[in-house]
């Protein structure tokens, strides 16, 4: 039995998804008596990635590599579709990135299988996979099985553990196609953040509400941000985004990112159920409100009342402190 | 230009999901029903495409219950001029779905497709580009912002950290996601008006979902938590507690 990892590189890099759905992949094989193969498209170069995937335990690395592979197209979808097509396998995993939210449901249709979103736990029972995943925006869980030869399956990033199992490195070099025939093109790619991680995928989140009283107040949570270093990004409520202070590319929540970091910072947020909806899988939450009656201090671990003025300063100089700094 | 724009009836975002007996689906009673917010997107950016072109047809596209007419009549009043609704019991597979919309929509020769990036009941974030795969089309997920010029397609699509600017040609399918445009509010003549615009019902047959829900739960509860202290004199323990107790600092 065979299961497939795509994995996701972005300018020449791995992104580190990638290592979470071959591990992934790599536990329900163990489960259930498999192999885990990984399949990498990208620029020129992308098959000096291959080793790194082996690493994690794809015993084959399938690599599709070519200039106007350089940027995510809908050439993606027809290589990996031909990959999936010509051999028999059990699933094939997807990360629930951006590109990857694209790419499966392409991949889905050209090959006629169903497919399940975002994945936060997969298992397997009586040799079936079943796979749990979100819906109404986390309000409930929903568990699946597919009815198919081929289970396509995305897993929503930074929920599956990264773990290494190196095994010797065989590479495949896949046919690339006709780049001409290709309709969708990335013309350019603008980094929002510069180096920064992305609210969706960074390890701590520190997101701010209507509390926060205005955009010129955000420096507070800058300051404490850097004091945390750079596995923090900033998140921000609707309300927030809806008043403009903030871009909707930081919103947490419904009609945003849903994250689940290990620690989520929220301040000055009440706790809407829409916010709620998008940052309760958190690790370990901490919620800092004036209102010791606000929601947000039910599904918090740590509450601290009181006034971000006060507490914002002290707090990025105590991490500060406790970093040695 | 002629748009079509798919919206899904689903039950509105703050209201509270109750699983019902079955153990596999959501109890109706007691919830409001709205337009998927991303499809609200959709839609107003449709009316916009159409304002700014200063002529077109655009046709909102419902599958579902009967009862998904009342979001139809919404999209009417917001502005749309035809509604179709595909009336069959859909379930959790998108490319279910999205045969049924395909099925519906290649006859109409639309210059462009628009749905919500997702909807927000399933969330399963396929049937916009299953869609397009099916008609053939190209198509550009997750857009913020788009603008259509002599046949060419231009978007802004959010990924992580950063913005992908796309390029492709119509007919496209494109999907939205929330961007500098809020969805109007009908206006009282837009609701008088919706009376009368064609809404047509066509039964359908849905494919069989080879999605298969064995059960629906509850987020896991998260274990009590507690209050810390109060103003910047809690600070110390509070990061004393997420290095030693928690281990996330």
């Amino acid at each position: 039995m065979k299961l497939l990892a795509v994995a996701e590189q972005r300018d020449g890099t791995l992104r580190k998804v990638s290592f979470e759905v071959v591990s992934a992949a790599r536990a329900i094989a163990t489960e259930l008596g498999g192999t885990v193969e990984a399949a990498l498209v990208g620029g020129p170069g992308t098959a000096s990635l291959a080793a790194d995937l082996a690493r994690h335990g794809a015993a084959v690395v399938h690599v599709a590599e070519h200039d106007a592979l350089s940027l995510y197209s809908d050439g993606y979808a027809s290589i990996i579709s031909e990959l999936v097509r010509g051999d028999d396998w059990f699933a094939v995993f997807f990360p629930a990135s951006a590109m990857g939210k694209d790419l499966a449901p392409r991949v889905a249709a050209k090959l006629d299988l169903p497919l399940a979103t975002d994945a936060t736990a997969l298992a397997a029972e009586n040799g079936e996979l079943v796979i749990t995943r979100p819906v109404y925006a986390g309000r409930a869980f929903a568990k699946v099985q597919l009815n198919a030869e081929t289970r396509l399956v995305s897993l929503r990033p930074n929920v599956f553990r990264a773990t290494e199992k190196a095994v010797s490195l065989q590479t495949n070099a896949l046919a690339v196609g006709e780049p001409e025939t290709w309709r969708v093109r990335v013309r350019e790619v603008k980094a929002a953040s510069g180096d920064r991680l992305d609210v969706g995928e960074a390890p701590i989140v520190i997101s701010g509400g209507r509390g926060m009283k205005g955009p010129e107040n955000w420096h507070l949570l800058e300051t404490l941000r850097d004091a945390i270093g750079p596995s923090a990004a900033l998140g921000a409520s609707r309300a927030v985004v809806d008043a403009g202070w903030r871009p909707h590319s930081e919103q947490v929540g419904q009609t945003g990112k849903t994250v689940s970091p290990q620690l989520y910072i929220a301040v000055a947020i009440s706790g809407a159920m829409q916010h709620l909806a998008g940052m309760r899988s958190a690790s370990t939450i901490v919620a800092i409100n004036k209102d010791a009656d606000a929601p947000i201090f039910k599904v918090a671990d740590y509450g601290l009342v009181g006034d971000v003025a006060d507490v914002l300063p002290r707090l990025s100089e105590e991490i500060r402190r406790l970093r040695g700094d | 230009m002629k748009i079509i724009v798919c919206i899904k009836r689903v039950p509105d975002t703050e209201s509270r999901i109750r699983i019902a007996e079955d153990g596999i689906s959501v109890d109706a009673s007691g919830i409001k029903y709205i337009i998927s917010p991303y499809d609200e997107y959709a839609l107003e950016m449709a009316l916009r495409l159409k304002e700014k072109a200063g002529e077109g047809d655009v046709l909102v596209v419902g599958v579902g219950a009967a009862a998904s007419t009342e979001q139809l009549r919404t999209g009417l009043a917001m502005g749309a001029d035809r509604a179709l609704l595909l009336s069959g019991a859909v379930e959790l597979d998108g490319l279910a779905t999205a045969k049924v919309l395909a099925a519906a929509v290649s006859s109409e020769k639309a210059d462009l497709i628009l749905l919500g990036a997702k909807a927000a009941d399933t969330d399963q974030q396929q049937v916009g580009p299953m869609l397009a795969e099916l008609l053939g089309s190209p198509c550009i997920t997750v857009a913020a912002s788009l603008e259509v010029e002599n046949g060419a397609v231009t978007a802004h699509r959010e990924i992580e950290g950063g913005v992908e600017i796309v390029d492709t040609a119509l007919p496209a399918v494109v999907t939205l996601t929330k961007g500098e445009h809020e969805p109007r509010y009908p206006s009282l003549k837009g609701i008088m008006a919706a009376k009368k615009k064609p809404l047509e019902e066509r039964p359908i047959d849905v494919p069989a979902a080879r999605i298969l829900v064995k059960e629906l739960t509850y987020p896991p509860e998260r274990p009590p938590g507690r209050i810390v202290g109060k103003g910047a004199d809690a600070v110390p323990e509070l990061v004393r507690l997420l290095h030693e107790e928690a281990k996330v600092l």
